[in-house]
């Protein structure tokens, strides 16, 4: 190859952007010290630790905290499933219809969240649906499944073949196979999309915003917040816990999913 | 003593009798293993999306402000009127312009990361755009409403440089600016780049990878400079692989509504109109032919991308 080195232009333009993905993620933590909660002064006029004690006070923060991990954990377990089918039956065969099947699995999140959310609200409409937990569940399980599947099937693709004939060879039927040889293997692949399904769903707000009703999650709560502040530092506490709910999931599927080298038959 | 029977094992019970069934006949298992998930999407998605087309095709009476379940073509008739063409316009003049800046702004880190980084440096890049890209969508978005604030950071560096004035008058022009950057259209199309951009490194990273190492060996061989061997080689294997990166940040930029409506001057875009007809207004015909216009721009979108192989590099 001519060089194996990159240009000093690239390198800056590569970490510059980065640094831009980075560095305003940063500026929340910054502000739920500020001691400034009517506007966003820059730098903060002072530092406290007061907001995280008066968020835990607020009564209005803990119900849509509860019905997003009601509404998270639910649709993770259905996706899991659903996805986990589809992953397995895309796995055995080729068979007529598969690309369709797979673009439908993925339409939900390729498509802007504001069609599956009128989508889901026209429908809840035509057959007289009213909102509730399940009609919340009902989006967000939908756009999870394809998280689930992405993760199953890339593990399903490594996943030797041989390794379930070698268990039929030696006398297992269907289902000790399952348990025996695909779930160990299958395990931390399910578990990772599990956890980016989770993620996902909690801090889900365009769907559920046509899903909801009058329900809040706690994105529809910080949502209002952002629209009409109260106390803005407590808002930045709230997204602090939402980022770490939704990064330490991530960060520990990233770990569950790195080393392929462990799967089954896979030097194959 | 040796047997001529073929080995076969005795059957020890339904599991056993089932997996035979499922060995001699594949297709009861694969059907068993889709119709769960086939069924979900088939009537909770596909079934909405006809509700939707359904909906879009009734009107609603002027004066009871009922839904009329009749079919019309008038709710999508309104679509033309200038106000609502506007919105279109406004809407894919912006996810344009948002891709493309994506594109520019994404191709550096992919092309990085995809020709150079090895290693630890290549899992710290991959960690580098997974994490802002799932990371809390409104945390995102509430952290640009901190930074472009009148009172916040932006002002302050500019003071600070001394280009204060500058911003200052920048603001004051009709096409960019508002009282401050967090209310002015400028300040959505940053938001836009920002929040939607990295879907479009990993599948541009991809496509890089692709492209064979001999090519460009081959194209040192023959003389080419590193500019030339970009451009004549790497770009044009890479290109369906940038387009079909192109997908995800184009149509998410489509259809958002919540960053038109914290940052930026209040003007409309087709999901903000989507979800104030619906709401608000209780007109949900045409909040649903407002969401058919995006599944159409989509459609011909990747009917254009499936025509430049971008399909075959996913």
């Amino acid at each position: 190859m001519p060089s194996e080195r990159a240009s000093p232009g690239l390198k800056i333009a590569a970490g510059a952007g980065l640094a831009f993905l980075h560095l305003p993620i940063l500026l929340i933590f910054l502000y739920a010290f500020t001691t400034e909660e009517k506007s966003y002064q820059f730098p903060p006029p002072g530092l406290t630790l007061k907001w995280f004690a008066v968020a835990w006070n607020r009564a209005d923060i803990w119900p849509p905290l509860w019905l997003s991990l009601q509404v998270a954990a639910v649709s993770t377990l259905i996706a899991m499933v659903l996805g986990t089918l589809v992953a397995a039956a895309m796995a055995q065969s080729r068979f007529f219809g598969r690309e369709q099947v797979s673009l439908l699995i993925l339409l939900p999140i390729a498509l802007p969240g504001v069609i599956t959310g009128m989508a889901l609200r026209s429908a809840f409409s035509v057959v007289d649906i009213p909102f509730s937990v399940w009609t919340i569940i009902l989006g967000h399980a939908t756009f999870c499944i394809v998280i689930v599947y992405n993760n199953a099937v890339a593990r399903f693709r490594r996943l030797h073949g041989g390794v379930l004939e070698a268990s039929a060879d030696l006398g297992a039927n269907g289902f000790q196979t399952f348990g025996y040889v695909l779930l160990p293997n299958l395990g931390s692949a399910l578990l990772a999309g599990g956890m980016l399904a989770f993620a996902l769903s909690f801090d889900e707000v365009i769907v559920t915003t046509f899903t909801a009703g009058q329900q809040s999650t706690l994105p529809i709560w910080m949502l209002t917040e952002l629209v009409r502040p109260r106390q803005r530092p407590v808002t930045n506490v709230v997204a602090i816990v939402v980022v770490a709910m939704t990064f330490l999931p991530i960060l520990a599927a990233y770990y569950l999913t790195r080393d392929g080298e462990h799967t089954a038959g896979a030097g194959k | 003593m040796l047997s001529d029977a073929p080995a076969v094992l005795p059957e020890r019970g339904p599991a056993d009798r089932l997996t035979a069934v499922f060995w001699r006949h594949p297709r009861v298992l694969l059907v068993l293993l889709l119709t769960p998930p086939l069924l979900w999407l088939g009537v909770v998605y596909l079934g909405s999306l006809a509700a939707l087309l359904l909906q879009s095709f009734y009107s609603i009476d002027e004066f009871s402000g009922l839904v009329v379940p009749e079919f019309t073509l008038k709710t999508y008739a309104e679509l033309f009127r200038a106000q609502n063409l506007d919105i279109i316009l406004r809407t894919l003049t912006m996810a344009v312009l948002v891709t493309l800046t994506s594109a520019v702004i994404a191709f550096p880190i992919a092309y990085f990361a995809a020709r150079f980084a090895r290693g630890r440096w290549k899992a710290l890049f991959y960690l580098g755009v997974m994490l802002p890209l799932w990371s809390s969508y409104l945390v995102k978005v509430y952290a640009w409403k901190l930074i472009l604030a009148r009172e916040g950071i932006v002002t302050w560096l500019a003071e600070r440089a001394g280009a204060g004035p500058l911003l200052g008058r920048a603001l004051d022009e009709q096409w960019f600016g508002g009282s401050s950057l967090s209310t002015s259209p400028v300040g959505t199309f940053i938001v836009f780049v920002y929040i939607w951009m990295p879907y479009m490194i990993l599948p541009m990273q991809a496509a890089l990878e692709r492209v064979p190492g001999s090519m460009l060996e081959a194209a040192a061989d023959l003389g080419a400079s590193r500019g030339q061997a970009f451009r004549t080689v790497i770009l044009p294997l890479a290109l369906p692989g940038i387009v079909a990166g192109s997908i995800f940040t184009f149509s998410l930029t489509l259809g958002d509504y919540i960053i038109p409506q914290i940052i930026g001057n209040s003007a409309r875009f087709i999901g903000l109109a989507v979800y104030q007809f619906q709401g608000t207004a209780g007109n949900l015909p045409l909040a649903a032919a407002f969401a058919v216009v995006p599944i159409v721009i989509m459609l011909v979108y990747l009917a254009i991308a499936k025509r430049l192989g971008a399909f075959d590099a996913l």
